[in-house]
Parts: structure tokens; sequence; C-alpha cells
């Protein structure tokens, strides 16, 4: 019966290659495509559903594919189903499917229904991968799929600034997220010596001997995988990517933001129960997080003006419930309420602009001027204060931006004295000499030997941060993100013995994609006169294959599991030990800031308003 | 406009400023108007240039579009040659038409507005609209919430300034981040031009730089200059002002530099050197100019002319009838058009009628239970009168999912876990199954249909005035209205047993620009009150006295009913049947069919251009089709409302009766016999040249231009406060039609053709400047038919010119339907009987 799990995984990927070929004016046949899929998903699993409750409801585990083996390391696609993997493909595949018909009219003759739909069914499969993975590896591939397609999503009207700029700001908040989980699968590699299984997890016994002798790194991991619970289900400090995802049209704002993913934090968590549930202060701060998640997110509720930024803070006030519910042990109780709230929010998304029309129609017939809230029986300082707070939403996303993003940027432009000249003079130098010593390390001191593997991931960042914080020019900033994964492979070689089968694997994505992107952008440059990173330009609008291939290899830089790099990464972290905390702070930091700032080119060169103005062009403000 | 002052006088600017912001009230009280409505004192293609390089609009079609329009033929080349010959000169045809068709131009267009303030990011590199239009909005947006949020702003009785002011005084809190802005605010008397001083320096570049900062988000300056001006226009009202917004920006302004550069930081104009330009000073025209000029002349005549070809054609004078089996009213609107055509053709011995669809009595209309009334009749009217409803059967459905409580934390607990599985099972229902809910909008909800109306006035009852308004009219009040009505649509004898009076209205569900599907004549509202007021005084013994004394004798036989067509699902409801007498009962239940029958077929008219809707099936089943289409919360297109629009035509039924005119054709009712002097038809064209005229051009702009014009795409808006849509979170206001009710829409302007002597139209529009202005500045063109001879008459520099069709032969067609089920683009012209 195991075998029967990676049908439901098949099912939406082969849906989405075919509905990548259809061409895009073919309406009926894309949205059948989807509905097909997606509808084909949903009855398979409700006859599987039936054989499984009526035959014990064990869970179920299957060892699918080794996608690499080296003498020490394995990396397998797992998949497992439960209970938790039933309600979370239920609510998924039922909201899906009614999203899809939905769409198929919703969406007639805008311009990027192929786009949507194929997106629909890239998340689909993405959420499909999360809620069958059997372990971390696996949740990974589909994770990263869900980050991505919520890109594409909110930055849907990709001839509009708002929407390309809060689809960046999501995805670096959905980074963060990433390097979370990337943290917890490198400390889990140490604490358990191999890929461990979910399924392995619910072994009581196990889990508990594991944790006596590692109470740190335990914690460390528990810790880790909430911080990618809390940034992926808008929990604080996070919380206010949510509204702003609400770019999109309607129907995937509400599948997406209002139900599914932003639920998959919660899915993090109970799929992780077994493991953080013996650590009590693990817990304790799980709920305290809910806690003031949820009344932080209601009052900002309260004074929401606007329906999607309301029905958004509403619902992130119930996840934060959930999370108390999860770190209770509720687990029945918590999947019933993600179930209510998925519905309850796809649904009030959905008839959102009716809101308009009834509510008139209310106050026309039933008009109360102002109504009396509980604040105003409070002191006046306290109220105005605490109506203030709540309208500039906690200032969440002032102290990100002081916390992250400010001295990110500030030290990226202290760099600003590295123009490529300049960085080719020093540092390919530099990389020859570190690559001659790598060869001679047998004669270097151990001291030194020591210090050069943080010392080269060091450079790495260096590079991160300046092709981050590059204003000017978009290629320069794609080099650096390539050089950085150089100086990454050279400093893991110091560190542990890495094969070079093993760097072959991780460089080859790199190379290959690395050059893609850099013919693209060439081709860009030869044809357009400017093209620099201070401002969008909107390419897309002139060049959409072009700007398609170069997404392409996008993907391809950041480790997307479209190339063997994305199991190199893991691969390094494997080579990384478990006492090397600034080794894996490095190297983890350098992975997410050139995830956003590859994004950041991507965005600023092909999306948002064209900088040519012989067609209509919508205002910066909207 | 003004020109151009080197000293800085706030009123004038803000005066100024109120004058080009977009002018669309909140989304209650949605009325069309023409979206250029600042340039209409000049020339049409003088104004679209000027507005184009001033503000960044994108004006006509692209040259490409035209282009590709004149190869597939869609575009006549004796016309485009004609336009050239009369514009250019017949010598300079073929330079022209080279240059038309193959020269390649810049299109770019780089506005004036914006210049100066971009310097911000250019030169200080700090993102000023990034910093403060998010928060700047959200404090607008919640200051005139009108009952989104739950807790509202705390206080808001003083006006914008002095309610921020209030809370900034009193509070941990601050609207900012240093304090130096906090510090002005707190002075009650702060002066914009002190900040002008701060942040810009330069005295002279004052104006340039507030119409910068406002038309960077115009849709929210826009808003708040509508409610300044009219703050009943929000049920809560708010006070609010332009000033107080530009004061407020300013201080954010301020602080965002504080923030970034400390207090030291110099203003704008002593760092750089900028120059005032005059920013309205006249932009020339080029070449580039004239050839869209002509494209677009080439395109419009194109079109005209086989409609005229089709008005010119003799038709066979209809056999005079002296048995007419019921005559029906309906409103002018070019939804009807179709409706009236399937109705002549079911029975061949009824008349149809336009005229526009509040029937000539204006009035406030007050349903029972109601705490507010809303007008009945054009928005520039303002009426005296009540109409009160009374004796209602049915209730508002409520929907608990619109409620508060699901967002608070508590009650949101619970509701997510109980009211969320019947959220899906709502779900499921609507999409396979989609009914009227209380989500949705009706327009037969809008008065109930067995209510009693206050219509005749009674001086000795209590309560017969309210709020200054009388309730309900007097009998001579009545007779003048009634009068008034059917002189001006040419019916004052050969009356049919029964006279429908049909007002019209709109269903939709998930449509948040409801109000502007309902009649455009009933200020946005459903016609059905209206309809059911001017049939009971039409019927009123007393009325029909007195005119009789005047010359118009209704039969005691004679019956008028009120009614309403609802647009969007083509049903219809009859009003107080039970008024009828033995004979008309049966005749109405007669009629009743041929009303339904021509409802089916003008269902399937409809559905060729719904891509949900399979045209080819019977009209029955089409049109059940559209009826659950009109509640289907994923359909983003209840119907077409005004797409396509193009012909105002006023004149007798016969001048257009065999024409297929595409449902493009406002079309009131008028009888030149009746009015030799132009005495109704002034009041027609008063009307019909701002409304038809303003639906059409704002229909024409949101076209053109959609991001800047229009609204754009509706999939992603968001409600704001209830009065207004932006897309996601931070976003400024859309003003402007969005792109799913004008994408099949043709950019032309409206054609009026008018039946009369051209010297009796000439003075008629000539008497009042703001109704000629129309005219002459050929916002809208004029076509006069001679009555007699068919000549036509097109109206150009205040003179009419002959015209004569090129196009001479029309096209008869057999079957209709078969073409409604191939074609979807809009058809030609053609000869139907």
């Amino acid at each position: 019966m195991n075998s029967i799990l990676q049908i439901f995984v098949f099912i939406p990927i082969a849906g989405f290659f075919i509905s990548l070929l259809i061409p895009g004016k073919k309406e009926g046949i894309l949205s059948w495509v989807a509905f097909f899929t997606v509808g084909l998903h949903m009855v398979s699993f409700l006859v599987f559903l039936v054989y499984w409750l009526t035959h014990g409801r064990v869970s179920l585990n299957l060892k699918e594919i080794v996608l690499f083996q080296s003498k020490d390391y394995v990396f397998l696609v797992d998949f497992y189903f439960d209970k938790i993997t039933a309600v979370y493909l239920l609510v998924g595949s039922f909201l899906t499917f009614l999203v899809t018909i939905y769409s198929r009219y919703y969406l007639h003759r805008e311009t990027g229904y192929k786009r949507f739909f194929n997106t629909i069914l890239f998340f689909y499969t993405g959420y499909n991968l999360t809620i069958f993975s059997g372990n971390f590896e696996t949740l990974f591939i589909g994770w990263e799929m869900l980050g991505i397609s919520s890109f594409l999503l909110i930055a849907f009207y990709r001839d509009r600034y708002l929407p390309v700029k809060n689809a960046i700001k999501v995805f670096s908040v959905y980074r963060i997220g990433d390097v979370g989980l990337i943290l917890a699968i490198w400390a889990s590699h140490h604490l358990w010596h191999e890929n461990i299984t979910f399924l392995k997890l619910s072994n009581y016994t196990l889990v508990h001997d594991h944790l006596l002798s590692h109470t740190f790194i335990g914690a460390f991991i528990s810790l880790m995988i909430l911080v990618a619970a809390a940034a992926k289900s808008a929990q604080l400090p996070f919380s206010s990517w949510l509204p702003r995802a609400m770019e999109g049209p309607t129907p995937s704002s509400a599948i997406f933001y209002g139900s599914l993913s932003v639920h998959i934090g919660v899915f993090l968590l109970l799929r992780t129960h077994p493991f953080w549930d013996q650590q009590i202060s693990v817990r304790i701060l799980i709920g305290i997080l809910g806690l003031t998640t949820s009344i932080i997110a209601s009052l900002i509720a309260r004074v929401q003006s606007s329906v999607k930024s309301q029905i958004a803070y509403a619902s992130i006030a119930q996840i934060g419930l959930i999370f108390i519910e999860v770190a209770a042990g509720f687990e029945n109780l918590a999947l019933l309420h993600f179930a209510g709230n998925a519905f309850l929010r796809t649904y009030q998304l959905l008839v959102s602009p009716s809101i308009v029309s009834y509510m008139i129609r209310e106050q026309f017939y039933n008009f109360v001027p102002r109504q009396h809230t509980i604040e105003d029986s409070w002191p006046k300082k306290i109220e105005y204060s605490v109506y203030l707070l709540s309208l500039k939403e906690w200032n969440l996303d002032l102290v990100m931006d002081y916390l992250v993003w400010k001295p990110l940027k500030q030290t990226g432009r202290k760099l600003d004295f590295l123009t490529l000249p300049i960085l080719f003079a020093m540092f390919i130098p530099m990389y020859l000499i570190g690559l001659f010593s790598y060869f001679y390390q047998d004669q270097l001191p151990t001291q030194i030997h020591a210090y050069l593997p943080p010392f080269f991931a060091f450079i790495g960042l260096i590079m991160v941060l300046k092709s981050f914080s590059e204003r000017k020019n978009p290629v320069m900033s794609w080099f650096l993100i390539i050089m950085n994964h150089f100086w990454t492979v050279l400093s893991i070689s110091f560190n542990d013995h890495f094969s070079n089968y093993e760097i072959a694997f991780y460089l080859s994505g790199i190379i290959v994609s690395g050059t893609l992107g850099y013919v693209c952008l060439m081709r860009l440059k030869s044809r357009e006169d400017v093209i620099d990173l201070n401002g969008f330009h909107g390419h897309s609008f002139e060049y959409p294959r072009l700007a398609l291939v170069f997404l392409i290899a996008c993907l391809g830089l950041t480790g997307f599991p479209i190339t063997p790099t994305f199991i190199g990464e893991d691969l390094i972290f494997s080579h990384i030990h478990d006492d090397q905390f600034i080794l894996v702070f490095l190297i983890s930091s350098g992975f997410i800031l050139s995830g956003i700032s590859i994004m950041r080119v991507y965005a600023r060169v092909f999306l948002g308003p064209h900088i040519k103005t012989y067609h209509e062009l919508p205002y910066k403000s909207s | 406009m003004k020109t151009h002052h080197s000293s800085f006088n706030e009123k004038e600017l803000l005066h100024e400023l109120k004058h080009f912001l977009p002018a669309q009230a909140p989304l209650k009280d949605f009325i069309h108007h023409n979206s250029l409505h600042a340039f209409q004192h000049l020339k049409f293609y003088d104004a679209i240039r000027n507005a184009s390089q001033i503000f960044g609009y994108k004006v006509s079609l692209s040259l490409r579009e035209y282009r590709d329009m004149y190869k597939k033929n869609q575009i006549n080349s004796i016309i485009l040659e004609k336009v050239i010959a009369r514009r250019k000169g017949s010598q300079h045809i073929s330079s022209w038409m080279e240059k038309m068709i193959n020269r390649s131009y810049n299109t770019s267009i780089t506005p004036r507005i914006g210049s100066i303030r971009s310097n911000w990011k250019k030169e200080y590199y700090i993102d000023m609209d990034l910093l403060i239009h998010p928060i700047l909005f959200r404090i607008l947006c919640s200051y005139l919430d009108q009952g989104i949020s739950i807790w509202g702003f705390p206080v808001m009785h003083k006006g914008f300034l002095a309610s921020l002011r209030e809370i900034e005084k009193n509070s941990y809190m601050s609207f900012f981040k240093t304090s130096r802005a906090k510090q002005f605010l707190l002075q009650p008397n702060v002066r914009m031009t002190d900040l002008l001083k701060l942040v810009v320096g330069d005295e002279a570049l004052y104006n340039q730089y507030l119409f910068d900062q406002q038309f960077a988000h115009q849709g929210w300056s826009g808003m708040v200059s509508v409610v300044e001006d009219a703050p009943q226009t929000l049920s809560d009202h708010r006070k609010i002002s332009l000033h107080d917004l530009i004061i407020f920006e300013l201080l954010l302004e301020i602080d965002a530099l504080d923030q970034k550069f400390g207090p030291n930081w110099a203003p704008l104009s002593n760092r750089l050197n900028l120059k005032s330009i005059n920013i309205f000073g006249e932009v020339p025209s080029t070449d580039l100019s004239e050839v869209i000029s002509l494209w677009q002349d080439a395109f419009e005549w194109t079109y005209y002319d086989q409609v005229l070809g089709g008005i010119q054609i003799e038709k066979e004078a209809a056999p005079v009838q002296d048995h007419k089996s019921f005559q029906a009213m309906f409103c002018i609107d070019d939804r009807e058009c179709s409706i009236r055509r399937y109705l002549e053709k079911t029975d061949k011995n009824c008349e149809t009628f336009g005229t526009p669809g509040f029937f000539g009595v204006e009035f406030y209309y007050k349903p029972e239970h109601a705490n507010s009334f809303t007008k009945q009749c054009p928005a520039p009217v303002t009426p005296k009168f009540l109409i009160k409803e009374i004796g209602t059967r049915s209730k508002n459905k409520k929907d608990v999912h619109f409620t508060k409580q699901t967002h608070s934390l508590v009650r949101g607990w619970l509701m997510s876990q109980t009211l969320g599985f019947w959220s899906a099972f709502k779900l499921v229902s609507n999409i396979f199954r989609p009914t009227m809910s209380a989500a949705a909008v009706s327009s037969f909800r809008h008065m109930d249909k067995y209510s009693k109306l206050t219509i005749e006035h009674k001086p000795n009852q209590s309560h017969h005035h309210e709020h200054d308004l009388q309730v309900g009219y007097t009998v001579d009040e009545m007779v003048t209205r009634v009068e008034g009505l059917l002189k001006s649509i040419g019916l004052v004898n050969q009356f049919a047993p029964i006279v429908y009076v049909v007002g019209h209205g709109a269903s939709s569900v998930n449509n948040t620009h409801y109000a502007g599907y309902d009649c455009g004549a009933c200020s946005g509202r459903p016609g059905s009150v209206n309809a059911r007021v001017v049939s009971f005084m039409a019927n009123h013994p007393q009325v029909r006295e007195i005119l009789r004394e005047r010359g118009i004798d209704i039969p005691d036989t004679t019956q008028f009913v009120g009614a309403l067509h609802d647009t969007t699902r083509d049903e219809i409801a009859f009003y107080d049947e039970d008024i009828l007498s033995k004979e008309n009962t049966e005749r109405h239940k007669t009629n009743d069919k041929i009303f339904e029958k021509a409802l089916d077929y003008n269902a399937k008219e409809r559905s060729r251009r719904f891509e949900s809707v399979d045209s080819s099936l019977s009209p029955e089943k089409v049109h059940e089709k559209i009826r659950e289409r009109s509640v289907s919360l994923f359909e983003p297109r209840p119907e077409l409302n005004h797409a396509t629009n193009s012909l105002c035509i006023v004149g007798r039924r016969s001048l257009s009766k065999d024409l297929f005119l595409d449902r493009r054709a406002f079309m009131n009712s008028y009888d030149y016999e009746i009015d030799p002097e132009g005495k109704y038809l002034f009041n027609i064209l008063k009307a019909a040249a701002p409304v038809c005229g303003g639906i059409n051009l704002e229909y024409y702009f949101s076209r053109v231009d959609n991001q800047k014009l229009g609204a754009g795409t509706k999939l992603p808006h968001n409600v704001m406060g209830l009065f207004g849509v932006a897309n996601g979170n931070d976003g400024d206001l859309r003003p402007g039609l969005p792109y799913q009710m004008v994408e099949v829409h043709d950019p032309i302007r409206m054609l009026f053709i008018v039946e009369h002597l051209p010297e009796v139209v000439l003075e008629t529009i000539q008497k009042l400047p703001e109704m000629y202005e129309w005219f002459i500045n050929e916002w809208v063109n004029l076509v006069v038919v001679h009555p007699k001879t068919h000549k036509l008459f097109f109206f150009k520099d205040g003179k009419f010119e002959v015209y004569s069709p090129v196009k001479q032969d029309i096209e008869a067609i057999e079957d209709l339907f078969l073409i409604f089920e191939s074609h979807q683009e809009n058809l030609p012209v053609s000869l139907v009987n």
C-alpha cells in the first residue's frame, strides 16, 4: 500500500508539465488540465482515504528514491502518510479544486491566464510534496517550491510596482524561514547521523535517548523549526508580510494566503511534534509566540479599514491560537481549527468584493453611525496609543528593517568601492592562492588551517553582500553570486574531506545556470541601452521569453531543486561539523542572501513598470 | 486654467488642484462622468494632447492598433481619404497617408507632472513615495472608513488635521518618527507656506511641487477632494479637506527627511538648479498628434457612416395601427435598445418609447426602515420631494460571513471551527449552483413589490414634510411632470389600453462597481420607484382631467403600469397590477408572455459576448444560464453595462426601427412636430449631452488608458473603507472603470443624431453654454436628420454641413440568431425586420 503514495505526488507534477505545453490562448484546455489534475487527485485520494480509514489507519512510510549516495551521506526522497497528511490533503485538494473551477471564468481574458494555472499547479505540486514528505530533505524540496510559487503569484501583475516589491519582500521573509529549516536539517544530521525520517521521529524512546545526551542541539533544532514555521505562518515578528501578499487575483490570495500556504508553518510543527514534544521549554516558547501573535494580530485586525488586510490579520490571530493548541498537544483540535480557518478565510476572501454592496445596504436600512467598542472605555491616552500602534502594525516592518535589512544594506554600501576590475584584481589571485594552498595544505600550520574555512566563507559572504547592495550593474551582481559558491566550495574543501565528485555535483548546477543567466543578461544588454539595478525596468514586457529563461537560471543558481546543486547544498552542510557555529552561520547567511539577491536582480531587470512609456503604464502607487 | 504666477496663492492652487483631480464619488454613488472634465473648455483633440503631455495619460488607441484596424478594413480607406481631405486639403492626401500608414514615430510620453519631485530619488537618494504612501493611505483610509474596521478612528469630528493633532497630543505613540514634524502638527495654525519653504525652498516651485505630490496618488487626493465638497456622499460623514491632506503629507515628508539626514538638509531648490515650468502651458501639436487625430476621425466615421447610411434609408411607412396592443416606455439606456426591438418583433402592434429612466419625476426615496434616503433622478438635480415606502413584506437577508465577529480573537476561534465548515459548503454550492444570496445585489430588492408609496402629497396629514422635503406631489405638480414626459416623447394621442413604464436596474455579486450598473438617470439606483410613481400620476383621475384641458386626452380605458427590467438577468417585474381593469388584466396576461419571450430573445442576443454561455442553445435555455451567471461569484462580467455605446438617437422610432444597432445606441423618443420650437428638445439635450456623453467618455478614457484613467483589472482589487478600491494593501485608490467593464468597448466619441430642422437644433444647443461646449468642442459629435427630406447635416465649427454617407447599401439580415451564435465582435449596422 505504501507505494500508492507516490501517485499522489506524481499526478500534480504530471499536470504541471502538461500545462506548460499548452499555448496561452487556449483558456479552455488550460483550465481543464488544472481542473482534471486536481479533480483526479482529489477523487483518487478520497478512495484511498476510505480504504485507509477502514484498514487500521496505520502511518505509511515509503522510502522512495535515493538521489545521491556517498560513503557517509545519503540523500533520499521519502514519503509519509498519516492523519495530519490526510487532513491537509483533504482541505488542500478540496480548496484547490474549487479555486481552479472558480478561476476558470474569473480569469477569463486576463493576460497571464496560462501563467496563473501553471503556477497553481506548481504550487499544488509543492504542497503535496510538503505534506507527503517523510523526511526533512523531501519537505525542503516542497517548501522551496511553495516559496517560488508564492513569489510568482504575488508578482502576478508583474507590470506594477507594488506587487513586485511585495513579492520580493515576502520572498525575503520566506528565505529567513528557509534558513531555519536548513539549519535544522544540518543539526539533525549531526544528532542522528542519518537522514532521519519522520516515522523514526515518532519513536518516543529513540528521541528521548538522543535528547538526553544532546540537550543543546535538540533545543537548537526545535528553535530553527520554530523560526521556519513562524515565517511561513506569518507569526511574530514576520506577520506584516501576509496582508502584503494579497496582490494577485483574489482567488489566488484566497487559496494561498487565506488558507493553504499560511498554514504550512502549522504543518511543520505538527509534523515535527514528536521531536520537540519532549522539550517543555520549547513548547512554552511556541505557546507564548502563538499567544503574543494572536493578541497583537487581532488588535491590528481591529483597526484595518481594508477588507483583505482585515481578513489577513484575523487569520494570523487564529493561526496564533493554533500554535497554542499544537504546543499544548491538542493535535486534533489544531487540525480541526486549521480546516475551519482555511475554509472560512478562503470564502471570506472570495466574497470580499461583495462587502461593499452588503454593508452599504445594511447601513442604508439600519444605520448606526459609530459603534461603541471596548477600547472606548480605556483611558484616552492608552486608547489612542494602542490605536496608533496598531495602525502602524506595531512597527513590525520597521523592526525587521532595522534588525535585518538595513544593517545588511549598510554593510553592502561600505563595499561600494569594489568595482568589477577591483574585484577581479583582488579576488581572483586570492582565490588562486587559496586553491594553491588547498593542494599543498599538508604544509600549512594547523592553527592557520583551522581558520581558513570560516575565512573563505566570510569572503564568500562579502561577495553576496556586495551583490545584494549593488545598485548599478546586474552582471556584476550575478558574478558575485557565482563567486560566492566557489568560495564556499573552497571553504568546505578545507574543512572536511570533500571529494571531487561531490564538488562537481555541487558546482555543476551553478556553472550551468550561472552561464545561462550571464548569456541572458548579455543578450539583453546588447539590445537595451541601460540595465541597472536602481529601480525596476520591466523588460519582461518586450522580452517575455528571455525573462522566463533567466528565471530558470535564477532558480538554478539559488539551489532550487532543478539542478544537482540542490543536493549539493545539503552536502555542503553535512561537511560542517556540529561545533562550527561560525562557519554554519556564514554559509547559511550566504545562502539566504544570495537567494534574495538573485530574485532582486530578476525582479529589477525584468519586472515592474516598463521603463519605456509608449504604452499604458500603471502609476507607481498602484 | 490660470496662467502661471511666480508668487504662491494657496487658495488658487487648491482650487486648481481640485479642478484636475479625479472627481469620482464613493462607490455607492458611482456616477459616470468625463474623465478629462477639467479640459472640457478645449476642443477634444487639443484637450487630449494637452492632458497627455501634462499628466502622462494615454489618450487614444496606439498607432499600431489604428494601423492594424486599417489593414483589416475596420477603418475604411475612402473615409480615411475624406477625413484627410477635409482637414488637410485634398492635395495633401498622399503625404498624410504616408505618414499615417508607414512613418515611425516615437510615441513615448514624458509627462510634466512629477518632474520636480522625482529629484528626491535622483539627487537625495530617498524614495519619498515608498516611505510615505503606505502610512498616509492607511491613515486616510482609517479616517474615512465607512464601517470595515471594528475599532474606528478614535477622533473624527474635528476635521482631519485637528483629529490627528488630538491623537498626537494624547498618545504615547506618534504618527512620526522624529520630533520636528510632531511639533509642527501640534501647532494649531501650521501654515502650508512655512512647510513648503522648508521642503521646497523656492516659492516659484510650490505650485508645481504640490501638483507633483498630489498626482503621485491622484486616487486618494481625488477622493478627499470629493468628500470635502460633498460630505453627504459618505453616509457616515467626515470632515476633511485637501488642505489638511497636503499639510499632513508635507509633515510626513519632513519626517522622512529628518529621519534620513538629521535636521539639517537643504530644501529641494537650494541644492538643485530647478527652473519652474508652466505645467499648463500650451502643448504644441505635432505630426504625431495630428496623425492620431486623423486616425481617430477615420475610425469614428467608418462607424458613423454606416449608421447614417442606415438612418437615411426611407423605411416603409408602417401602416398606422388603430389598434395598439400596448405601449412601453423604456430608459434611453443603450442596454434597452435590443429589448425594444424584440418587443416590436414579437408583437407587431405594440409601440415602444425611450426617455431618461427617471421618467421626469425627481425625488428622494426612503425605503421603509431606512434611516436615510437616496436620490432618484440625474445627479445634478436637487429634488424637493420625498417618496416613502410603506407596508413592506420582505426582509433583508443577512450573511454572517460579513460580520465582524469572525475577525475577533475568541469569537473568531469559535466561528472558524463552526462557521468555517459552513463556508466550505457555501463555497461548493455557490460554484456549482449559483443562487441569489445575501451577498448579491438585486435590483428588485430596491423596493418591495408589494409595498405602497406615498406619492400624493396630503398637506393635512402629519409628516407631510421631512427634512425640508415635501412628501409626495400635489396634483398640479403631477400634471406638469406627466405632461412634460408625454410631450417630450411624442406620446400625446392614440394611447393603447396599457402603457408600461419600465425602469431598469441590474443584479450582480462580487461587484464593487455595482452602482454603475443601475440606471444613470436615477443617480445609479434602479428606476423601479420612478416607474411606479409616474404611473400612479398618469392614472390619477384629476391629473387626467387637467391633461385633457391641455390637449392630452388619455382614454379612461388606458392604464399605466410601472415595471422594472433587470438588465443583467433579463427579468421584469410589474407593479400595482391589481389596479388593472378586468379587460386590461386579460391583456396584461397576454403582454406578459410577450415580454417574457422578448426577454428570452434579448438574453440570447446578449449571450454572444459571454464566454460561459453557449449561445447556440434555445433562447429559454440561454436565458436560464444568463440568470445563473448574474449571481455567480466567479463572474467578473455579470453584464457588459454600457460597453460599446456610441450613439444617441433623438427622434421618432421610425428613424431606427428596422436597424440593427447592436445595443450601441441611447435612444430618446422625440417628435419634432409636437415641439416645433425645440423646447422639449432643449430639455432632452440638456440632460443627454452630459449623461450620455459622460458615460461615453468615461468608457473611452478607461479603455485607452486602463491603467491611469481606468481602474485596471478588477481581479486583485481590495475594498478600501467601503468607498473605493485599490490594488493590494498599500495601493492608491483606483478611480475609473475596471478592465472587465471596458475591454470590448471601441473608443469612439458619441454621435448624437437628432431629428429636427438644423436651424432649430443649432438654436437649441446654443441656449446653454455648458451644453454647447459639448458640441462645439467636439466631445460628442452631432448630426441632424431633416425630418422631411432625410438629408443629413453634420455639425462642425458652429455650422451645419451636408453629409452624404459613403456606404449606401446596408445589408439586410434574415436570421440574426445565426450570427449571434458565431460572432463575438461588434456587428455592422444592418436591416432587420
